[in-house]
């Protein structure tokens, strides 16, 4: 308990504090068999505020809100409604409170519409059965408010990440909620998508909707913010208001100290063009004759790091997709170190050093039936394979090494990959892939979801690998993260390159060119 | 309270604890070792009943018998398990099976060439590969069907299944062949030793079921391929863009499915010492049961070669057991089904994502008393 002054709650002097307090969690703890993911916290959600809830990867942030919104039940403390203590058994119970929630990882049903999606489980009935007219013209309504004008009749499995994450915010705001949680809502998001939610935020706000919000985008959180509190390890390390704080305050709590990103690599020297990308096309998957990268042509050094910088829907998954072996161009080619490998199978190109980083962890990055260990090796198998047989021991020893690497909070990797905090499982991804001691790697978004600290790590790691040798192409929708990592940064619009910068860009010329 | 961690990480856990001893998650917990190794009680219950009610059950020999009916299942359990670890299912193995001890039969008989003149009389070791490379070759249809041309697994091998039963009908006519013991004159004796003869007392057939156990365990355990055969059952989009040859490895466990199927009918047919085009009907069945008893995730990734041998043994020693104390038949096929899904009862409790805490005292107590703090 160090933290006592700046936690120590105040709750009998509202006066400073304009909303009253409508959802509180009393001493909460919550143990996972040997795991203490909380620690008797107490956490205050006030009414038409934002309350921001930072800290760490496996911090125990989505711990909590799973408790408050019913998905799991604590070990020991309570959860204080109105006043009136209460307790959820289930998220239909907490529903019925008038409490949603994001999640983190997404729950859309991927094989249905969006329509179903979003009123799955509380169809709106109709003398006939369903009345799906009026749900496609409320999904409408919804997707208008959001400013992503999607089809109600899309299927999920057809958008793109950031779409679905649109989606599932929308399958939130569609309950009229007096508490909506969101953890991480923004994690696929590019910067004007983010506005438009901040907008819809502060417009439930004035509505007197209290919102619980968890950013690892420290900067973007602080701009809706009215309260900030800080978990670490599971117990609450601090909390202020948002007058007076700033960036600096949240990332000494978080983390202990201040640091920042740093700056591109400097003082090496770069190599031959090890990955080049000739003249790519990418058919559209649902419109064939539309391409969603557009003769398109990068190349990148041995040594350099270029940062593809994007709104969602650019194409650059699809490029980096088509660059790793997943999509098939419909015009151009790949090169790797002067050889066209357009035709090798993803496997193949692995064997040659090119790896990609998928941007969806859950679908494209991770096996959840195995476990911390067997993801971190799955795709160096041949390091520790002798002959024919593997070897546990030096399996072992490639596993012990990424978790050191990116930094996994887990204890030696046999457990299963579902115990894991979103971030760690998004460091695991990262970790498999740099594992194969690739020659290019391919990142797609890959901060999604990881901590300030983690992100450094992933940094230095990615300009240690740059200065001997590695090349790197590193897509994001964030800017700070261009300026802090990337030598040159290519902006990429409607499946073309819109503009090209060197290091000493300015974030305003980024955004300019990317057509915000 | 390792319940949650429990859910997620038991099985593999088990699957790697041969590995990596430390790995294994710490902590004994009745109800978690009752419910993992259910099928190892099972049987010991059956067993314990069994002996109890019939004074034959429990003896060197009668054990013997039914292990080499095990046997049968057994061999189709196990290539069916590498086909449901992949996410896939194989209908087709009864068929198959079916077909391979035609294939035998037929070959056993002479191949006769009118072209020629002659008469050619396979020796067995012959007979053996080309039986094996028929079952490889209805393994490959299913796995290319599967992988290629993405039919779904469970359409693709109930063609296969017809198709199967249906050359194995045609190549015999509907008729039984009977006389497989070989002619020492033509140098093909031998068949026997297949199945139906004993080496050190024990049944051949028993014999080749432990090998064939034994090197696809060793192959799950040991090697990429076995890895690779998990990764695709769990995700085959991450396991792909992680470099497994995901389609091959589809193709692969087919095949192997198919090879197991042929050996089956091989030991089978030796047993009978006939070979009928009806073998093996409804055997395909009795394989899933096996897996899914041996704890096997259907939706693919889950499972091991030991419980699936315990769920092999759990229903050949159940079904010979109702048989030796007089049940009728049709109480026996009421018994098989229950046991079937309340195996996959205990399965869904294992495998449930975010199993709900058992209220215990501290949480439900909670609000109570610490309300006024
Ligand atoms: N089902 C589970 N089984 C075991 N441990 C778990 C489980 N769920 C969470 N944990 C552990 O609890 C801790 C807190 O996890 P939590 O998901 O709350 O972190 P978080 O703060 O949301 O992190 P992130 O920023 O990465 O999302 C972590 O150490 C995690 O490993
Ligand atoms: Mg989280």
């Amino acid at each position: 308990m160090n933290s006592e002054e700046s936690v120590m709650d105040r709750p009998a002097s509202p006066s400073r504090e304009t909303g009253e307090v409508v959802l509180s969690a009393r001493n909460v703890a919550k143990s996972f068999g040997s795991v203490h993911a909380l620690k008797s916290v107490n956490f205050d959600i006030r009414r038409g505020q934002v309350t921001t809830l930072f800290g760490e990867n496996g911090a125990g942030k989505s711990t909590l809100m799973k408790i408050l919104s019913g998905v799991i039940q604590p070990s020991a403390g309570e959860i204080v409604l109105d006043g009136r203590p209460v307790s959820f058994d289930s998220t239909v119970d907490a529903q019925r409170h008038g409490i949603s929630i994001i999640h983190q990882e997404l729950s859309l049903a991927p094989n249905m519409t969006v329509r179903d999606n979003i009123f799955m489980g509380r169809e709106l009935g109709g003398p006939g059965g369903v009345n799906y007219a009026e749900e496609a013209r409320e999904t409408e309504r919804l997707m208008a408010e959001l400013d992503e004008p999607i089809d109600p009749l899309t299927l999920v499995e057809d958008l793109r990440l950031g779409q679905q994450q649109i989606v599932e915010i929308a399958r939130a705001l569609s309950v009229d909620s007096r508490i909506l949680i969101m953890d991480e809502p923004t994690s696929a998001l590019s910067a004007s998508e983010v506005e438009v939610l901040f907008r819809v935020i502060a417009d439930l706000k004035g509505r007197g909707v209290s919102i619980v919000y968890i950013s690892h985008h420290l900067e973007e959180a602080l701009t809706i913010t009215d309260h900030a509190v800080v978990l670490r390890d599971g117990a609450m390390t601090a909390r202020a208001e948002r007058s007076e704080i700033d960036l600096e305050w949240i990332v000494r709590h978080m983390v202990g100290d201040n640091f920042d990103l740093g700056s591109p690599p400097t003082g090496h020297t770069m190599g031959e063009v090890a990955l080049s990308l000739d003249n790519i096309s990418v058919a559209d998957v649902a419109v064939p004759e539309r391409s969603v990268v557009d003769r398109l042509s990068l190349s990148v050094r041995a040594g350099e790091i270029v940062c593809i910088y994007g709104l969602m829907g650019a194409g650059r998954t699809e490029l980096l997709e088509c660059a790793a072996g997943r999509v098939t161009a419909s015009d151009g080619h790949v090169m790797l170190e002067g050889e066209d490998i357009s035709r090798l199978s993803i496997a193949e190109r692995i064997e040659r050093g090119l790896v990609l980083v998928p941007e969806d962890r859950q679908r494209d990055g991770l096996v959840q039936t195995m476990t911390v260990g067997e993801n971190l090796s799955l795709a160096s198998i041949k390091a520790f394979t002798r002959g024919l047989l593997t070897s546990g021991r030096r399996e072992q020893g490639v596993v012990d090494d990424s978790i050191r690497n990116v930094h996994i909070k887990t204890d030696g990797g046999g457990a299963g990959i579902g115990s894991l905090s979103g971030g760690n499982q998004q460091k695991v991804v990262i970790g498999k892939m740099l594992a194969t001691h690739p020659r290019v790697v391919l990142l797609d978004e890959p901060s999604r979801g990881i901590d300030i600290g983690a992100k450094a790590e992933v940094f230095r790691l990615l300009a240690e690998g740059a200065s001997k040798g590695l090349a790197v192409i590193y897509s994001t929708s964030e800017v700070g993260e261009c300026l802090s990592v990337a030598h040159r940064i290519v902006v990429m619009s409607r499946g073309r390159i819109s503009a090209e910068f060197g290091a000493d860009v300015t974030r305003e010329e980024i955004m300019a060119a990317s057509g915000e | 309270m390792s319940d949650v961690q429990g859910n997620a990480s038991s099985d593999t856990a088990a699957r790697s604890s041969s590995r990596s001893a430390p790995r294994r998650a710490g902590g004994f917990d009745l109800g978690r070792m009752l419910l993992e190794g259910r099928a190892f009680f099972a049987l010991i219950a059956i067993i314990i009943i069994f002996s109890i009610l019939s004074p034959v059950y429990f003896s060197t020999n009668n054990f013997l018998t039914m292990s080499s009916h095990v046997a049968i299942f057994g061999l189709l359990s196990i290539g069916m398990l590498l086909v449901i670890l992949t996410g896939g299912i194989d209908l087709s193995v009864g068929s198959t099976m079916g077909l391979a001890g035609v294939i035998a039969g037929f070959l056993m008989q002479g191949v006769s060439l009118d072209m020629f003149g002659v008469t050619l009389y396979p020796p067995v070791w012959a007979v053996v590969i080309l039986t094996c490379v028929a079952g490889a070759f209805v393994g490959m249809i299913n796995g290319v069907l599967v992988s290629i041309f993405r039919v779904p697994a469970f359409v693709a091998t109930l063609g296969t299944l017809y198709v199967a039963r249906g050359v194995a009908l045609l190549m015999t006519d509907g008729l039984t062949y009977n006389n497989l013991g070989g002619n020492p004159e033509f140098g093909n004796t031998g068949f026997d030793w297949l199945g139906f003869n004993r080496l050190f007392g024990v049944p051949v057939g028993v014999l080749i079921f432990a090998a064939v156990a034994i090197a696809c365990m060793f192959a799950l355990n040991r090697t990429p391929f076995g890895r690779w055969v998990y990764a695709t059952g769990g995700n085959a989009r991450a396991a792909e863009l992680s470099g497994v040859p995901v389609k091959r490895v589809q193709v692969w466990v087919y095949v192997l499915s198919g090879v197991c199927a042929a050996i089956a009918g091989l030991v089978l047919s030796s047993q009978l010492t006939s070979a009928g085009p009806t073998a093996g009907t409804t055997y395909e069945l009795t394989a899933i049961a096996g897996v899914v008893i041996g704890g096997a995730a259907l939706t693919g990734g889950r499972g091991n070669v030991r419980g699936t041998l315990l769920g092999a043994f759990v229903i050949g020693f159940l079904s010979d057991g109702l048989v030796i104390i007089g049940v009728s038949s049709y109480w026996q096929t009421v018994f098989m089904g229950a046991v079937i899904v309340l195996a996959v009862l205990l399965n869904s409790i294992q495998y449930k994502p975010r199993k709900k805490r058992a209220p215990d005292a501290g949480e439900k107590k909670a609000p109570a008393s610490s309300g006024a703090a």
